[in-house]
């Protein structure tokens, strides 16, 4: 880990680049930030890769590749997928772009830790298992229990897109990252309804996923303008804060990385990434397998066409239509 | 001083709740806690504090102002303010009960808010005192104590029981009609509050240097060059905001049904680039600045406005849930090393 | 307990068009009095259920006992719907908001110099006009106002036949460019004020776009004002203009409740946000 540090600091001072897209220190062990670095000095004082850097930078480089000069970006394999995603929809200049790929082994975070049972926490060991230091004890617990919803499913150890790989290229990865879509599906209607009532019922609105996601790049978000008529800053029904969920996946569907930041950033744990989940798998059985972000060359579902695209109606009934 | 059961705690519950809705921070499906509605059935939470804070309870994220009907030229106000009903709400903790003391000062100055005036007079608060602090909270910072909580009555809980101390007239009259507790001894407690003190001293945050802010630091600190880096990552979203318990900052909105417009707040979020924006104009217009404002309101202008007092009450919310990880503790830490 | 963001029903019961983008709303209780007393420079929030709520500035002075005037120009959704409606249009009504200006007590005894821009002279109408009903209690009143053409000046007739027609008042109209039925001044307001070359004791009232604001404060600052002596009246977003909504502050300053009015001394304590 201690290489992607060495990396930044490289790239810097030979010239490579003039400044570096990382994760930057906290004030505990867990809270990294990410951050745009500018000097050597930077990079020694603050850059930091550990198993806490989970938030995905590729979104910041909208703006960043915008600016004047070429910027170095780390990105997981994830990370990677959602780069090519905004490369294919021509929302970054990768000419001003270093990609430097580096391969994961899942990340965790402070509140996947919490959820794994830990409080107080001052410090952690990193090893087969973790040990983490608490104002109450050290804990160890299984880094399998404490990892990020998002690494607990991770569909690829591949970096779609690099200049330079620290580590090994990996392979896509066996993964039942559907296997919790099946179980919704196998909901009846009412079911399924009351499931998702109950999770959105939290959702505050605070725009966190919508703002995190890469997919959602859009200038001026329609539920931000005020002259589309659907512009909202909370609830006018309760109803209307699952629309806006809803709505926001049918808007990234074919688009989705699966990245999974949506539900790592969500103050509630509501499991977003399953309404994108949903539509990935769709797409997979109605148009054969597709994953936005996973190659350069092929075409997203819905914007292709091809003679032999299941009918709409077809769609309805499903079930047919992917055989 | 009274006391109960931990085995009895949910015929307290039912007792409060006999003749007023009554509140507490249960777990939800993902095991953060939330306050909910107390039924039969509902388990009292162990986090050390809930998602949302307790301002909820008087200042909901959305709430029915009034109404109109319009007819041709014609405008009909109806009144929709929900009828006065005494509620409790148990388990607010230290840092929380402080926020109301925060919260009050906006809404309750004039022109008072009676909205929020309506619910603060027919709420009783229990407080509960922290058994065992995150390293996130940091309320020791601002002067509270999380081994004595205030509000109507404070409660403490060892392992065997949960201990009642009434506060104000408010608390003598919930207490008088709890016929399930019984009299303790003040000194039951005095280890307990120990061990609290004992945990807060070891808090990363717990003394943290707030000398760089406070009345009248508006123009050390206004335009230093820190707050691009501080903001450089900020998503922009409403989180940090939503789940603190001293932002109070609302929006008007409307909603027509077709039939009649509802007029209704909703929290707002300086964080949010429609906040300030005018078809004139849009005095902060990147997220440097809209970050700025909301930790300048915080540590100067609200200080400024009141005697000194800081809008944090330190209980860590943000520290946890902000999604890249940027909180008002790296923002105090970064402008207190800036200015030395 | 009265609760302050319920309006009060209004009607509308003369629009007067002024120039192109601006007209002006009389505005009266269901009673057909006067919705409420106020001192000049303060606000009301008017709207319309459904298309929404904005704060304007009370145009008509305290000493016109029958009704509320706003002037009101063209920007926005609620500023749109209110151009398009008729007289006999109900209207929601709740106010007076802001401090207003020191009439009574700083602007007492003093020559008074007004500079106003465009719909700028909304606000200080109101002043004016309370301080030519209270004639005897002000010095000499100089009024610079300026705007893009003729057809842009607001109150045009009043100015005309009004002001311009009584003793002890100044009235120095400018238009930004030639045309061909204008036989005044032409040029901008910051230089014109430059021109005139006021006494420096004069208190100075200013509103105006932004970019007038600037130069003629800097152009007065010139001459020899002092900041202390120069009120202007600012505006930013407001839902609630009680000081609780929390967007329209300046550093510790809420621009509803403790502006609109400021001092430019006052307004150098404040950072520059606005």
């Amino acid at each position: 880990m201690q290489r992607v540090k060495e990396k930044a600091i490289e790239l810097l001072r030979s010239g490579e680049v003039s400044r570096v897209l990382g994760w930057k220190t906290g004030e505990f062990f867990y809270d990294l930030t990410p951050a745009v670095f500018e000097s050597v000095e930077e990079v020694e004082k603050g850059f930091v890769f550990s198993l806490f850097s989970g938030a995905n930078l590729s979104k910041y480089l909208i703006a960043e590749s915008k600016k004047e000069g070429k910027i170095a970006v780390f990105l997981k394999p994830c990370d990677s997928f959602s780069f090519v995603q905004l490369q294919k929809e021509h929302r970054i200049k990768r000419e001003n772009i270093y990609a430097v790929g580096i391969q994961c082994d899942g990340m965790c975070d402070g509140e996947s830790l919490r959820s794994a049972g830990c409080e107080g926490m001052t410090g952690v060991e990193d090893g087969e298992s973790l040990t983490v230091h608490t104002l109450y004890g050290d804990q160890v617990i299984e880094k399998k229990e404490a990892l990020l919803g998002k690494c607990q499913t991770c569909k690829s150890k591949r970096i779609v897109d690099f200049d330079e790989l620290i580590g090994q290229q990996g392979e896509d990865v066996p993964s039942d990252r559907f296997a919790e879509v099946a179980k919704l599906e196998a909901m009846t209607p009412e079911e399924r309804f009351a499931f998702w009532r109950t999770e959105l019922s939290r959702c505050i609105r605070c725009n966190a996923c919508r703002n995190v996601c890469p997919a959602c790049s859009c200038e001026k978000c329609v539920f931000d303008n005020p002259v589309s008529g659907v512009q909202n800053k909370a609830v006018a029904d309760s109803f209307e804060e699952n629309m806006f969920h809803i709505i926001r996946a049918f808007h990234v569907t074919a688009r989705c990385t699966d990245c999974g930041e949506c539900s790592r950033v969500c103050p509630q744990n509501i499991p977003l990434h399953l309404l994108n989940r949903k539509f990935i798998k769709d797409i997979n059985e109605l148009y054969g397998d597709y994953q936005a972000g996973a190659d350069f060359d092929s075409r997203p579902p819905l914007m292709d066409f091809r003679m032999d695209d299941p009918e709409p109606s077809v769609i309805y009934t499903r079930g047919g239509a992917a055989k | 001083m009274k006391k109960i059961a931990i085995s009895e705690l949910n015929s307290l519950f039912a007792a409060i709740a006999a003749d007023r809705k009554l509140y507490i921070p249960t777990d939800d499906s993902t095991g953060q806690s939330q306050f909910t509605i107390w039924e039969e059935g509902s388990i009292l939470s162990r986090n050390v504090n809930t998602v949302r804070s307790a301002k909820d309870s008087f200042f909901p994220q959305v709430e029915n102002l009034m109404g109109f009907k319009v007819t041709g030229k014609q405008i009909e106000l109806i009144e929709t303010r929900d009828p006065a009903e005494s509620f409790a709400v148990f388990g607010v903790r230290a840092c929380d009960v402080r926020s109301f003391d925060i919260l009050d000062r906006v809404f309750l100055t004039e022109p008072v808010d009676t909205y929020y005036a309506q619910r603060r007079e027919n709420v009783c608060i229990i407080s509960l005192a922290c058994g065992k602090p995150s390293e996130t909270c940091f309320c020791t910072a601002f002067g509270i104590d999380p081994a004595e909580p205030k509000g109507d009555v404070t409660c403490w809980m060892t392992g065997e029981a949960l201990y009642w101390q009434p506060n104000t007239e408010k608390g003598e009259a919930l207490t008088a009609q709890l016929s399930v507790l019984v009299d303790a001894d003040v000194a039951d407690i005095e280890q307990e509050k120990a061990a609290i003190r004992a945990t807060a001293e070891k808090l990363p945050f717990g003394k943290l240097d707030l000398s760089a802010f406070g009345q009248g630091k508006t123009k050390e600190l206004f335009n230093r060059p820190e707050w691009k880096a501080l903001s450089q990552s900020c998503l922009g979203c409403g989180t940090c905001t939503f789940i603190c318990p001293t932002c109070q900052c609302y929006d008007i909105q409307e909603f027509n049904n077709g039939k009649t417009v509802k007029r209704f707040r909703c929290w707002d979020s300086c964080m949010y680039s429609d906040f300030t924006k005018m078809s004139a104009g849009q005095p902060r217009p990147t997220q440097t600045e809209r970050f700025r404002q909301r930790f300048m309101h915080k540590l100067v202008y609200y200080p400024d406005n009141n005697e000194g007092i800081f809008a944090c009450v330190g209980c860590g919310r943000c520290l946890r849930k902000c999604p890249i990880h940027m909180n008002i503790v790296k923002v105090i830490k970064t402008m207190g090393e800036g200015t030395k | 307990m009265r609760e302050p963001l319920i309006p009060m029903i209004g009607v509308v019961t003369n629009i007067r068009v002024d120039t192109p983008d601006v007209k002006t709303f009389r505005v009266v209780g269901l009673d057909g009095k006067k919705p409420f007393l106020h001192i000049p420079g303060q606000c009301a929030m008017l709207s319309i259920p459904g298309v929404g709520e904005a704060l304007f500035s009370i145009t008509s002075s305290p000493t016109e006992e029958a009704f509320l005037e706003f002037s009101i120009k063209k920007c926005g959704c609620v500023t749109e719907w209110l151009h398009a409606m008729e007289p006999g249009q109900q209207v929601t009504i709740r106010g007076p908001y802001g401090n207003g200006f020191p009439v009574n007590t700083d602007f007492a005894g003093k020559d008074l110099l007004f500079i106003a821009g465009g719909i700028g002279l909304a606000p200080l109408h109101s002043v004016i006009n309370y301080c030519r009903a209270h004639r005897a209690n002000y010095g000499n009143i100089d009024i610079v106002y300026g705007s893009r053409s003729k057809a842009d000046l607001v109150d045009f007739e009043e100015i005309l036949n009004v002001w311009c027609k009584e003793d002890g008042i100044n009235v120095h109209l400018t238009i930004d460019n030639a045309q061909p039925d204008w036989d005044g001044h032409v040029g901008f307001v910051p230089n014109y004020v430059k021109e005139l070359n006021p006494d420096t004791k004069k208190t100075v009232v200013m509103c105006g776009p932004p970019i007038m604001i600037k130069f003629t404060l800097a152009g007065l600052m010139d001459l020899g004002f002092d900041r202390t002596n120069i009120y202007t009246t600012m505006e930013l977003k407001m839902k609630c203009a009680l000081g609780k909504c929390g967007r329209c502050n300046i550093g510790n300053k809420y621009v509803c409740k403790d502006g609109p009015v400021f001092r430019f001394d006052q307004l150098d304590e404040l950072p520059d946000e606005y």
